[in-house]
């Protein structure tokens, strides 16, 4: 784990998230300083340890899967940038 | 005495005397939010709160109260932008959280959009997109954050109560900076639902007050288990005002000596160990105790938060709702250029930061190395738990930061959160309680917060603490 690995650019095409030249290059500054500090986590003797991932001790909670009032077509569109025919408009992803 | 001033308890006496009306207070916080130049508010809607105060209960808890929410918790029909460029004038909230409807229930009137960091990340509230707050006891310094409207409105007196979100600070900090009372309770204890969510393992919602009696109130209301939110507990609701002033004869107080070393302000210490002081002559048992991954805290924060919000902002991608960008080439332009337009900078390198984290062949290295560097850190506080009823400390090493002061060097300001960030890690309950101000180099005397921190559910017991504290500084 090499702490210049990082590939800001790279990462933010996973993120789907496009960056200016300039935010490239302050966050990789900025970003290899913070995994920098991150490293000392190395240090921690983790044998044998079980991760947490929420400290709620319930799991696998689980409901009767039966109808119940939800949010109306009209309430949801509301917020649609784009809708039409009573749905959300987006750009074409099948081509033909 | 003016209505904006005063407290929860005050007020509803008045109310059910039937002095005052749910009006009168409206009307004393929205001409006193048009004179203050804090900038706690992102909006309020006087018309539509008064319309409201026309049929609420006043024979419940919190009846005809007014209460600021902060802008990441939806209020039925209005904004809730989360300080975000990405939802500005382009979302409005088609439901009520859980918290909103409780409040609703209990008689209390939602009033008013609160500043905060966009998407809750950070701790100065600089980081909103949409409006600078600043410190009603300083105007050349943050309000600390992110909840930094919610503070910085009750210590302003623009707003009787407010709502915040704590996912590593983010209500007790600004309650510190501020010199009001800020409660962040167990994971669990309150439902999540309608709270946009940052870090869903860490965040929790919470009142900020201007007494620890008024937080006990607030969270008689919206504490207990809801079906919309699996982590909510099945746990009994107690009367949280039941016993606050009984006192902590014989109670055991832990001061953790690794929460006490060099990185903290002198002044701010020698604050809290005045507080210490007054709990030890008024009953309690001071004893160090030792959190020894406490070193691990940060950096571990930094991965499972980001992490988490890596996945959680990925529903922000311009179809559903939010910013949108014209004329895209297609729908993965669309995507890149949506988020990339409506984010701003401290969520674009959170995102970053978590979406490499989690990426293939770092996972294990990062992500998972932090779940169990978690466990770890949980596991340090159930010990003390067995030897002390609470834990005392500092909320934040300094008292409230000038504007601008970190801004090129978030690294910086991540570790000033070291105090508060492993209550959320462990899921356990924390306040902030004001102990005293200190003067600043140029004569403003900033507000400095008593960290108290309770077992997971301990609230009762916290809350009596924290009544006690509050105590020695009336006194």
């Amino acid at each position: 784990m090499n702490k210049e690995q990082i590939d800001v650019r790279y990462v933010a095409n996973l993120a789907r998230m496009d960056l200016s030249e300039e935010e490239c290059t302050i966050f990789q500054g900025q970003l290899n300083a913070i995994l920098g500090y991150i490293e000392k986590l190395q240090d921690v003797d983790i044998e044998g340890i079980d991760p947490t991932a929420h400290n709620s001790p319930v799991f696998a909670v689980l409901r009767e899967d039966t109808s119940r009032p939800a949010l109306s077509q009209d309430d949801l569109l509301r917020n649609a940038p784009e809708s039409a025919l009573g749905q959300i408009r987006v750009p074409k992803v099948v081509d033909a | 005495m003016s209505l904006n001033t005063q407290t929860i308890s005050s007020l509803r006496e008045q109310l059910s005397a039937g002095d005052i009306s749910p009006a009168d207070i409206l009307d004393s916080l929205a001409e006193n939010i048009s004179k203050s130049d804090v900038g706690a508010y992102l909006g309020h809607d006087l018309d539509c709160a008064k319309h409201e105060a026309t049929s609420v209960d006043l024979t419940k808890p919190l009846g005809g109260i007014p209460i600021g929410i902060k802008d990441n918790i939806n209020v039925n029909g209005q904004p809730c932008s989360c300080a975000s460029s990405f939802l500005e004038n382009a979302y409005r909230a088609p439901y009520d959280a859980t918290v909103i409807r409780k409040l609703r229930e209990a008689g209390a009137i939602p009033f008013g959009r609160m500043n905060m960091d966009e998407f809750a990340m950070g701790s100065t509230t600089e980081n909103s997109a949409l409006g600078k707050t600043i410190n009603p006891h300083d105007v050349c310094r943050a309000p600390g954050g992110s909840s930094g409207g919610s503070a910085a409105a009750v210590a302003s007196n623009t707003a009787i109560a407010t709502l915040g979100s704590d996912t590593g600070g983010s209500i007790r900090q600004p309650a510190s900076h501020c010199g009001v009372v800020g409660l962040k309770p167990s994971y669990g204890r309150i439902s999540r639902y309608g709270l946009v969510a940052f870090a869903s393992s860490l965040d929790q919602i919470g009142p900020l007050t201007r007494s620890v009696e008024d937080a006990a109130l607030v969270l008689n209301a919206i504490a207990g288990h809801d079906s919309a939110d699996s982590t909510s507990l099945k746990q009994d609701v107690p009367d949280f005002t039941e016993g606050l002033s009984d006192g902590i004869q014989g109670m055991k107080l832990g001061l953790p000596k690794e929460y006490f070393g060099d990185g903290i302000h002198p002044a701010v210490r020698e604050k809290i160990d005045h507080t210490v002081k007054g709990l030890n002559s008024a009953g309690a048992e001071i004893v160090e105790i030792s959190l020894p991954h406490t070193e691990y805290a940060v950096a571990t924060y930094y991965i499972l938060a980001t992490a988490e919000a890596s996945s959680n902002l990925s529903r922000f991608d311009g179809i559903r709702y939010g910013n949108r960008v014209e004329n895209p080439d297609d729908v993965l332009d669309l995507y890149r250029r949506s988020r990339a337009q409506g984010f701003g900078p401290e969520v674009k390198r959170r995102i970053i930061l978590g979406t490499y984290v989690l990426s293939s062949g770092y996972y294990d290295a990062y992500y998972n190395r932090a779940q169990k560097v978690r466990t770890l850190i949980r596991q340090d506080f159930l010990n003390a738990y067995e030897k002390v009823d609470a834990i005392i400390s500092p909320v934040s090493p300094n008292a409230a930061p000038l504007l601008g002061a970190d801004k090129d060097n978030p690294l910086q300001q991540y570790l000033a959160d070291i105090y508060t960030i492993s209550a959320n890690i462990a899921g356990i309950s924390g306040i902030s309680v004001p102990c005293g101000a200190i003067t600043s180099e140029t004569g403003s005397n900033l507000p400095v917060g008593l960290q108290i921190l309770g077992p997971s559910m301990g609230e009762q017991s916290l809350l009596r603490v924290a009544r006690a504290a509050e105590v020695i500084q009336q006194s």
